[in-house]
């Protein structure tokens, strides 16, 4: 009797446990990736909005260099090139490059100096899936421009990690 | 995984207002910390931060480096040449990694 009442216990709490596991499991499964996985645009532009510390951003004067199309979106190569004749009085003071649809929008942030001579770098980025990138750049008189650029990904290439 | 020493190409000789073009490498996994290895275990984060390149003590490009920066980082920019000097590259990275390299830069007329 005992022993019978013992089994009944352990196979309520053994569904409890299981109940539970399946509850986390689910929550696993379709509650955190879409929050985690992915940033979205919105997130993308706030992140942008606070590396530039609020200022509006115009369009023009930067220029991107991103393939249409790659097949490899763990290292695709950028070009960035800014309008500006980089003297002590007119120059790119710094340019942040934000993505859409990675992990997590920030990709770097560049200080630049007078001592640049040109406002332009190249550098390999990851890309997780096709989306659009934004490359913004402040001027030392505070202002901020800014321009996008669309690549799209093929199937089966990797990204962020 | 030790990162080696990074590669750096720049000309060693250059005229006084030019603006010469650096490119350097460096070879390091750049692991965001997200990424499972085959038997699912995370592997852990290790990613270089930062990267800055100064030339006799004033800084010329200053880059925070985030999750999206692809591994062995890149990065070509340029410098404008006042006088001869060296020029000190910097990374730094998670667990107080620091990888330093200097290249010195002379004057030809």
């Amino acid at each position: 009797m005992s022993i019978e009442i013992l089994t009944e216990r352990l196979i309520t709490r053994r569904q409890a446990v299981s109940f539970g596991s399946t509850a986390l499991l689910a929550i696993a499964l379709f509650g955190l990736p879409v929050t985690s996985a992915e940033a979205t645009p919105k997130q993308a532009k706030n992140r942008l909005s606070e590396l530039t510390k609020g200022a509006e951003r115009q369009k023009g004067r930067v220029h991107i260099t991103l393939p249409k199309l790659t097949q490899d979106g763990k290292r695709t190569r950028i070009k960035v090139a800014i309008d500006s004749p980089m003297t002590d009085d007119d120059f790119v003071r710094s340019l942040h490059i934000v993505a859409e649809r990675n992990t997590y929008p920030d990709i770097a942030s560049y200080e630049l100096s007078p001592l640049s001579g040109k406002a332009e770098i190249v550098t390999r980025i990851r890309i997780a899936k096709s989306q659009t990138i934004i490359v913004a750049a402040e001027m030392n008189d505070g202002s901020v421009y800014y321009a996008k650029a669309r690549c799209k990904v093929a199937r089966g290439a990797g990204g962020c990690g | 995984m030790k990162p080696d020493t990074p590669r750096i190409d720049m000309p060693t000789t250059a005229k006084i207002g030019e603006v010469i073009q650096i490119k350097t490498k460096i070879r390091h996994p750049m692991e965001t910390g997200w990424r499972k290895s085959n038997d699912g275990q995370t592997v852990p984060r290790n990613r270089l931060t930062q990267f800055s390149c100064s030339f006799e003590g004033e800084t010329i490009i200053n880059a925070q480096y985030d999750s999206g920066v692809a591994s062995d980082p890149y990065l070509l920019f340029y410098a404008k040449v006042t006088k001869a000097g060296l020029f000190d590259f910097r990374w730094e990275g998670d667990n107080n990694q620091v990888i330093h390299s200097q290249v010195a830069l002379n004057i030809h007329l």
